[in-house]
């Protein structure tokens, strides 16, 4: 039998799917088991032990000076950055593009924009943004907002003026205005695809919150993790990189569940 | 006998290709009328400068005797090959849409007792399509025939004075084919319908018409074949069918032989 007709079924997908996982960590346990065995004292790869005495720390005890555990108040001030960065940008995108793809002049106006504005890397504005904004909690938005909305906004005006003209012509014909035609036939057709521009833009949008809390933040997932790397501390590093990779996860599929669940149409299945 | 919609001198130039040349048609009020022709001379284009989606380059439609704004409108309703459907909407919604938008321009969408009386009027016309129990589906979950059946039934209910088909029946098998010939032409009995029908099938377009025209182009340049547009070759009124369809006397001018303009 070819390889391309090879059906795996379900539950080998889960065993052949986790294979490579399981591989990694065990190679990752023997070479840290084999530092260690040299080197009893070794920062650069530590132990599962290791991680959970560092993370303890953070995780269980307040801090000397907030009073607040590390971990947590970390975790709660990146979700809540990565939050309203994500929420002004998915809403501007759906705004701005649903405007943009069904009117073509307004398309024609403001489209080279946001091609131009979309262009730019976003980090390069970042001192822009620190200088204009200041070092608080709106330029660390602003960032994220800036790195993901153009792209957002251009990917639901290229869906919303790919709808089959068909459509909007025979909307037309029942008696349709351009504002009903907006808000009956393009808008509701966009949401599908604008939880799947979230779901693409959520990687950029981490390393955004990332990079903005790195350069300047006191709390963070970004700001642990390099405000620990002067002490050379992995077993801080790992297990947040770890947290932020199943965090993301999690937002994922969440999305994921919310398009299947409030859009059925887009997946094919029963209503 | 009134021209309920009529053609003058209707040009379609893109560039310096000409579609169609010198176009002059009158469609009678209750009238069947099949365009055939081959691809590419300009079926569709017809249909659409009809229905408003394109612009003549030269030459005037007047439907009742006023000329046509260069705008797609209620007062004529459009079935096509494909998409002419709304996915996200189920049966019944994608029917309602069109009473929706007369009736409430800010949201589109009905509430309380005018929501009631547009879904009794959107079911009684899915009933008469066939669709009377298929009302909470959506368009991805019905056949190519129950999708163009709802398609009709959307247009239907807006009332137009003229149903523009753009070969409506092209993608479907033929058994399914032969249903929606039966609904189409019961259809147009029924609520006394001007149907404009493009079709690349002949035997469907003799088979339904009460009047099938041809388009072709009368003249050719071997050099420059983009250089002349088709136009209306044939029209031939079909007398009998009229006179079976409408038990009575013809309405149409009789011609026995073909008349080639």
């Amino acid at each position: 039998m070819r390889w391309v007709n090879r059906q795996v079924p379900r539950r080998h997908r889960i065993l052949l799917g986790s294979l490579p996982i399981l591989l990694l960590l065990l190679l990752y346990i023997f070479m840290a088991a084999q530092r260690h065995a040299a080197n009893p004292a070794d920062k650069i790869l530590p132990l599962p032990g290791g991680m959970a005495q560092g993370m303890s720390a953070l995780l269980f005890q307040p801090d000397q000076l907030s009073g607040q555990l590390l971990f947590w108040a970390d975790t709660l001030a990146s979700l809540q950055r990565l939050g309203i960065g994500l929420g002004i940008a998915t809403l501007s995108a759906l705004v701005i593009g649903l405007v943009l793809g069904v009117l073509p002049p307004v398309r024609a106006t403001f489209g080279p924009l946001v091609t131009a504005i979309a262009v730019i890397p976003p980090i390069a504005l970042l001192p822009i943004l620190f200088i204009a904004l200041g070092l608080g909690e709106t330029a660390k938005i602003a960032l994220i907002v800036i790195g993901i909305a153009p792209v957002m906004v251009r990917d639901i005006m290229a869906h919303v003026s790919a709808l089959p003209r068909e459509q909007i012509i025979k909307a037309q014909t029942l008696g349709a205005s351009s504002w009903q035609i907006m808000i009956r036939v393009a808008l509701p057709q966009a949401m599908p695809r604008l939880l799947h521009a979230m779901r693409l833009s959520l990687g950029p949008a981490w390393v955004f919150l990332i990079s903005a809390e790195a350069i300047a933040s006191d709390v963070g997932l970004g700001y642990r993790i390099f405000l620990v790397r002067r002490y050379l501390a992995m077993d801080v590093i790992i297990p947040y990189v770890a947290w932020i990779a199943l965090l993301a996860i999690l937002v994922d599929a969440m999305l994921v569940f919310l398009s299947e669940r409030l859009f059925p149409w887009a997946h094919g299945a029963s209503h | 006998m009134s021209a309920l919609l009529a053609l003058r001198n209707i040009w379609v130039e893109y560039g310096d290709k000409v579609v169609l040349e010198r176009v002059d048609l009158e469609v009678e009020a209750g009238s069947f009328l099949s365009i055939i022709g081959p691809s590419g001379a300009g079926k569709s284009s017809l249909l659409r400068i009809i229905l408003g989606q394109e612009v003549a380059t030269r030459g005037a439609i007047l439907l009742d005797g006023t000329p046509l704004t260069p705008e797609c409108g209620p007062d004529r309703g459009v079935v096509f090959q494909r998409y002419s459907v709304f996915p996200h909407l189920s049966v019944l919604r994608n029917t309602v849409f069109g009473l929706e938008c007369a009736k409430a321009p800010f949201s589109a969408r009905l509430f309380g007792a005018a929501r009631r009386a547009a879904m009794d009027e959107a079911i009684e016309m899915l009933n008469a399509v066939g669709l009377g129990d298929s009302l909470h589906l959506y368009p991805a979950q019905m056949s190519g025939g129950m999708q163009q059946r709802l398609a009709i039934a959307q247009a239907l209910i807006k009332r137009p004075r003229i149903l523009l088909l753009d070969e409506p029946f092209g993608a479907l098998d033929p058994g399914i084919r032969a249903d929606m010939h039966l609904l189409i032409t019961r259809l147009w009995r029924d609520y006394s319908l001007t149907i404009v029908m493009v079709t690349h099938d002949i035997h469907e377009a003799f088979a339904l018409g009460t009047r099938v025209i041809a388009l072709d182009k009368r003249r050719h340049d071997p050099h420059a074949p983009h250089r002349f547009g088709a136009t209306a070759v044939y029209d031939l009124p079909l007398r009998n069918k009229i006179a079976r369809t409408t038990g009575g006397e013809s309405m149409l001018p009789i011609n026995n032989t073909l008349s080639i303009s």
